[in-house]
């Protein structure tokens, strides 16, 4: 129970997007479809669950002292592990996301959780406090593509929902990002208050 | 001829933050205020460009030298990190002035993705050394600019009457929507100069 209160606190109540607004740069950079944000948020999650559950097997061991950068390197390894799984089996999704990959060791979500949680607690919970996070980035993000696809081209997932004339191309180039993650947040907001 | 197009191209056309969504967390963290804001420019400015100097030769020297291209990721970040710590403590001893205006964003520094980002980029895009500080100093100004110019905006932002839910963060990210639609308006001049200058892009 205590374990799915803690998984759900990172998708809902702490949900690193929209209520943390951690991990800004791919959240804009990678959702120009929904597809695109999925995965980001996957490869995110993937680097996340296992950098949580490591860091917090091995934080007994880590002076204090050099906390930060022995849990730096435990999250680039993953990452690097990561960049080389995913270049092999989806160089397509890989290629598209390009730079943002390398880039999840400076995501903050990653060194926030880390600090913030793994290295207090035991890893079963940690594993769960990185599936939540992991999933409410997730969800954040394919939620954000799926708008920015929508707005600009009319599709969700490549499937076509209103004709192509409509689609307001903005939405899916860099201004887009931002606006619809704006407007986003300010409906979270509202629901939040009320 | 090369150089002002790198330089003009990365501070307009490719910016680093309205277009390439790299450093965004100091873009909305430190653009409060003018002030904090050029303090920051001025410190990513100044350890971009050398973290980009010591990322390259690390890449060239030792990663190419010996094969380990897949450390890249772990190599870079642990440079990076260890050499803001060290400009810290360098400009403390040395420019004790320097370090007063620009200590507090330092250690802000080390997860700026800007600077990890640039330093892979310029190993992707196969710049030399010269072109790659050239790109880095560049994208550093263009950095630079946006922050002020947001932080601009954001002041004036303060004094007016905005809706309950729109407050803080979402107004920030509609108002950084419409200054990359402004740069938007610059698209295409990188391709213009190209010609002007007779360079094949």
């Amino acid at each position: 129970m205590n374990n799915f209160k803690v998984l759900m606190n990172g998708v809902v109540k702490e949900n690193p997007t929209f209520v943390l607004l951690l991990g800004m740069c791919p959240t804009l950079g990678t959702t120009s479809s929904a597809i695109n944000g999925m995965g980001m948020g996957l490869a995110t999650m993937f680097v996340l669950i296992c950098s949580n559950v490591v860091i917090s097997s091995i934080k007994n061991f880590i002076p204090d002292m050099v906390r930060i950068p022995s849990f730096i390197v435990v999250i680039a390894s993953f990452v690097t592990l990561l960049q080389m799984v995913m270049q092999a089996y989806v160089p397509a999704l890989y290629a598209t996301l390009g730079l943002f990959i390398p880039l999840i060791v400076v995501n903050c979500i990653l060194l926030g959780r880390a600090e913030a949680f793994a290295a207090k607690k035991g890893p079963v919970p940690s594993f769960f406090d990185g599936l939540g996070m992991g999933l409410g980035f997730t969800i954040a993000l394919t939620l954000l593509g799926a708008v920015r696809e929508l707005l600009g081209t009319g599709k969700i997932f490549d499937m076509s929902l209103i004709s192509e004339d409509y689609g307001m191309l903005v939405f899916v180039l860099a201004p887009g990002a931002f606006l619809a993650l704006g407007y986003l947040i300010a409906i979270v907001n509202k629901f939040k208050k009320a | 001829m090369e150089y002002i197009l790198i330089f003009i191209t990365a501070i307009f056309v490719n910016n680093i933050v309205l277009a390439q969504f790299l450093g965004i967390c100091p873009f909305l963290g430190v653009s409060k205020k003018v002030e904090t804001a050029t303090g920051m420019g001025a410190a990513v400015a100044f350890v971009l460009t050398i973290a980009t100097i010591v990322t390259y030769l690390i890449q060239k020297f030792v990663l190419d030298a010996f094969g380990l291209g897949y450390l890249q990721t772990i190599a870079f970040i642990l440079v990076i990190a260890a050499l803001v710590q060290m400009v810290e403590i360098i400009l403390k001893k040395v420019s004790p002035a320097l370090y007063q205006a620009l200590g507090v964003f330092l250690p802000l520094i080390t997860t700026n993705c800007c600077i990890l980002g640039v330093a892979i980029l310029v190993i992707q895009k196969e710049y030399d050394l010269l072109t790659g500080v050239v790109y880095a100093f560049s994208t550093a100004i263009g950095f630079a600019l946006a922050l002020i110019v947001f932080a601009g905006i954001r002041e004036q932002l303060s004094l007016v009457k905005i809706p309950k839910g729109m407050q803080g963060m979402s107004i920030a990210l509609v108002v950084a929507g419409l200054l990359a639609m402004a740069f938007m308006g610059f698209s295409g001049v990188d391709k213009g100069l190209a010609t002007l200058f007779g360079i094949e892009a």
